[in-house]
């Protein structure tokens, strides 16, 4: 197209298009705006939201299988074996509670709602709802504590595996000394005595680690005793 | 009147000082409703609601901007020009006030019926120009030179469509008083300008194209004089962050605020008296009156102010070299010719 | 050999000389601005050093880092590669879908199992979707960068719209953690198929209007065209992908001609830059490249929604993932272009080496030779249709 005629398409083009946008923008005048008066009037979530996290303690086996399933380290889970002679009772779903559970934090400022945590839990205690309204003044209050043992229950299990353990160990050691009084007359090589009571989560041992390095838990003492 | 004629030497002041004072108090009000209005036009154009808790549908929110502005903490940068940064905001809004003077609001009421109007207000308003290119130097900021310069440049180049333009309605009205070329259209809505004035029919058809054209022509040049998109590249939010007004905050930021609106409603209110017939109604003698006159002028002014608006948040923005090209290769070719072609039918 | 020209750190000016009537001589300098790493036009943390002569843009110096978490060292150091995935979720957050696709494809490799169709389909879906709901951000923020800023309300009205299908399916808006190794987190609830089909009947006119409002506006075509011109072999040598590459006329698209998933059972075209409205390979050809793709998009998504076969998505998702001790490098068609996963697995359950070839990382480096020689005004446009996204770049 010569010069002259590719100036004045040039013009129409200009006035038309800005013409059919600014049709566009006057009907969108009239329709209703999409916006949600929050918080006057709140969305409802689908069912599988994923957003506070939330621990139903009394179905807890102390399993860990979430903590080790949390990429950020979130989630501190100490326990304490029970003893034969405790009954900690069932979960709704049948499994059988053989763990105290004294600690079981979750830092919610941490946790990145990926939601790894809770396939893996066997009773399905820890599931993600849809509240998603929970900011805090404080940092440290976003450290929820689910566990529900006071320092005496602690304290009671405590003394009560301790004195388990050292019944069991006191047995083990007569029954080595028995078995090494009839070995070493039949010339046997005796296992070593004292061999202590293998447990999966043995309480000096049990703090993580990687909790240690990275959690907010700043506190030096007792974590605080809210929910 | 008469109490006040007994004054003396005072009488002529205090009309004068009462005068000066109906504009600011108009203009302040106007900023309050359209900066309500930009706002709820933008949200509802973009399918969401603007404001909805101060006040009923927000209605209260230029009033909270206002006393929030007016709390702000003054700053100057260190290396900043102080008296030219301090006194940049105050003559852009002089350059736009003083063309407050020249406009006829209604039959009774107009600041200073001078013959030369519409030159007057061209010539004024250039003075916006001046303090932008203050603001922008006195910042001492690389972004706001930037946009001191772009703007210095639209804004000159676009004053000669604007001027031509005017120059076109007068040719057809005869007269530069805008007062008169108001009145030159009274008596209804085939009477305005922008259909062709009060001439033989055979000649307003005549007339007509080109003085349609003339009017949107006015109409594009005054978005470029007032720095709004699609001419807002002096203060391009997305690339200069707000290009001479970067600086500044608190009540000098507002009062550049001010002084753009005001040149809003300045230029809309050129326009409508020029083309559209002023405060003359409509409808011929129904609703006619020097109080009617004055809803009228607010109201036609008011719509061109919404079509600013409305262009604002549909377009985007022209770069400056075609900024630059419309200006001189497609609106004053057009305006030349367009004098030309009025020109001619009003001789012949 | 494409000569990039390096700054000394000391500024040095370059004077050019004018000659005055009266015979003096004025100096004129280049000045260095900095396009901070917050301006509103930058899309994230990015520093763009730039020297102007004037409008005129001499030479770009890009400077990234500020958005960088460490997304690899991380990834050495989760326990297992099915907790790597919330990581490569936030590397590019707008298109999280996709990234989590990409890692499962090259983890998949490496363990050499094979999925149902069921959880291809699927994924093809929501990588689709995803697709849609990226671009719509790149044009929205792009028609910000020219001045309009009503088309990006509307692209993120409708992008409202995908994100409520996410969240439908796995609870997350943005970053979902659904697409796991072997599968998916969760199965699509029942009233997926219908919304989805609902979607796209609503999205296809909404692009029109969108192409009517911004992309042909006459402005916005004067603005964008022959602004930023990326030649075809200046694209192959900088290794540009995506848009990018397909924008300069260059017919290459992962999903087809390195294929992976299902994408070879859909009638769908790659789109190209045809330099309808200026040169090939221009800001305008990128943008209609976009906007074309999601037109594309919008028939896979169709064609697959009406063909998911039944199955269980958890099937094939192994318990322990342990890898031999063997690299591996696959490659996934994101929204921006090529995205690489280097892994190298020594035979335990936690990757050795993760490496992320990010897409927007490298067709950053080409900013500088499209740039130079533009006025200031175009800059922001052709970084705006490059379509970076920091989390990618940094990592």
């Amino acid at each position: 197209m010569s010069a002259v005629r590719v100036y004045f398409h040039n013009i129409w083009l200009a006035v038309s298009t800005v013409a059919i946008g600014m049709n566009i923008t006057f009907k969108h005048l009239f329709v209703p705006a999409v916006t949600l008066q929050y918080p006057d009037v709140k969305l409802k979530l689908p069912e599988r939201a994923r957003n506070r996290l939330y621990v139903n303690i009394d179905d807890c086996i102390g399993c860990d299988q979430c903590a080790m399933a949390c990429p950020v380290d979130c989630i501190v889970i100490e326990t304490i074996k029970s003893t034969p002679d405790q009954d900690l009772g069932t979960t709704s779903t049948g499994h059988k509670k053989r763990l105290h559970i004294p600690r079981f934090d979750i830092d919610i400022a941490k946790c990145c709602y990926c939601g790894l945590c809770v396939p893996p839990c066997p009773t399905e205690c820890i599931v993600m709802t849809d509240v998603f309204e929970f900011s805090e003044f404080d940092r440290q209050n976003l450290i929820y504590n689910f566990s529900i043992m006071t320092p005496g229950d602690i304290a009671v299990a405590k003394e009560k595996l301790k004195k388990a353990e050292e019944e069991a160990a006191a047995k083990k050691a007569a029954a080595a000394a028995a078995a090494a009084a009839k070995a070493s007359a039949a010339a046997q090589p005796v296992p070593p005595a004292g061999t202590p009571a293998p447990s999966p989560k043995p309480e000096a041992s049990s703090v993580d680690p990687n909790a240690q390095a990275g959690t907010s838990t700043a506190n030096p003492g007792e974590p605080p005793e809210k929910s | 009147m008469d109490a006040l004629q007994n004054l003396g030497v005072w009488g002529p002041i205090l009309i004068a000082v009462i005068l000066c004072a109906l504009p600011i108090i108009f203009i302040l009000l106007y900023a309050l409703v359209t900066l309500y209005l930009e706002m709820k036009v933008a949200a509802h154009m973009q399918d969401r609601l603007a404001y909805m808790r101060t006040g009923w549908h927000g209605t209260l929110q230029p009033f909270a901007d206002i006393l929030k502005l007016l709390q702000k903490e003054d700053t100057i940068s260190s290396e900043a020009d102080r008296k030219l940064f301090i006194l940049a905001p105050y003559v852009v809004f002089i350059g736009t006030y003083a063309g407050f003077a020249a406009i006829p609001f209604s039959s009774m009421y107009i600041g200073s019926n001078i013959d030369l109007g519409a030159f007057f207000i061209v010539a004024v308003s250039s003075l916006v120009v001046i303090g932008i290119l203050m603001g922008g130097w006195a910042s001492n900021n690389k972004w706001s030179i930037f946009g001191a310069m772009r703007s210095a440049a639209q804004m000159v180049s676009y004053e000669i469509p604007t001027a031509l333009a005017i120059l076109i309605a007068v040719m057809i009205t005869g007269s530069l008083n805008l007062q008169e070329v108001t009145k030159f259209q009274e008596g209804g809505i085939q009477n305005w300008v922008v259909f062709g004035g009060t001439l033989p029919l055979t000649q307003k058809l005549l007339l007509l194209p080109f003085t349609l054209v003339t009017f949107l022509i006015l109409f594009t040049a005054s978005l470029a004089e007032v720095n709004r998109t699609p001419f807002d590249l002096p203060e391009a939010e997305s690339e200069l962050v707000q290009g001479f007004n970067t600086e500044y905050s608190g009540m000098r930021f507002a009062m550049f605020y001010l002084a753009e609106y005001a040149n809003m409603f300045l230029v809309s209110a050129v326009a409508v008296s020029l083309f559209l017939g002023g405060w003359s109604s409509p409808l011929g003698s129904v609703m006619f009156g020097p109080i009617w006159g004055l809803f009228w002028f607010i109201a036609k002014g008011m719509i061109l102010v919404f079509l600013q608006i409305w262009i604002r948040w549909t377009l985007p923005r022209l770069r400056v070299d075609q900024l630059m090209y419309t200006s001189w290769k497609v609106l004053t070719p057009f305006l030349f010719v367009c004098i030309f072609g009025v020109g001619l039918i009003l001789v012949l | 050999m494409i000569e990039t020209k390096t700054l000394p750190t000391r500024y040095v000016t370059q004077p050019g000389e004018i000659k005055t009537s009266s015979g003096k001589t004025l100096r004129t300098d280049e000045m260095i601005i900095n396009m901070g790493p917050q301006h509103p036009s930058t899309h994230g943390v990015l520093r763009l050093e730039i020297v102007v002569d004037g409008e005129i843009v001499v030479d770009i110096i890009p400077h990234i880092g500020y958005l960088h978490r460490c997304f690899e060292k991380h990834a050495e150091n989760m326990a297992n590669y099915q907790q790597v995935i919330p990581y490569v979720d936030r590397m590019d957050y707008v298109a999280a879908m996709n990234m989590e696709h990409g890692y499962a494809v090259a983890v998949e490799r490496l363990l050499k199992i094979e999925v149902p169709e069921r959880v291809e389909y699927i994924r093809v879906i929501m990588a689709e979707l995803q697709r849609i709901a990226s671009h719509l951000i790149a044009v929205g923020t792009f028609g910000i960068d020219a001045g309009a800023f009503t088309p990006f309300l509307y692209a993120f009205r409708d992008r409202e719209l995908i994100l409520d299908l996410f969240e439908m399916t796995c609870g997350a808006r943005l970053l979902y953690n659904y697409i796991w190794v072997g599968g998916l987190s969760h199965d699509l609830p029942p009233q997926f198929v219908d919304k989805c089909k609902e979607f796209c009947t609503y999205f296809k006119p909404r692009i029109k209007q969108f192409n009517d409002l911004l992309t042909f506006n006459e402005i916005f075509v004067k603005r964008t065209a022959n602004v930023g011109v990326l030649p075809k072999d200046v694209a192959l040598n900088y290794a540009c992908s995506g848009p990018m590459l397909r924008g300069s006329g260059i017919n290459w698209d992962l999903r087809r001609d390195d294929p992976y998933s299902v994408y070879n059972r859909f009638e769908w075209e790659p789109q190209l830059g045809k330099g309808e409205m200026g040169t090939v390979g221009d800001t305008w050809d990128r943008h209609i490249v976009r906007m074309r793709e999601m037109e594309e998009s919008v028939k896979i998504i169709e064609q697959a929604v009406a063909a998911i076969p039944t199955g269980n998505v958890q099937a094939a998702i192994p318990k322990r993932i342990r890898p031999e001790a063997s690299e591996i490098y696959a490659r996934t068609e994101t929204p921006r272009g090529e995205l690489g996963y280097y892994i190298i697995s020594d035979g335990s359950g936690s990757p050795f080496r993760v490496k992320a070839r990010s897409p927007a990382f490298v067709n950053l480096s080409v900013l500088p030779a499209i740039a130079r020689g533009g006025m200031l005004a175009d800059l922001v446009l052709v970084a705006g249709s490059v379509d970076i996204v920091l989390g990618e770049v940094d990592r």
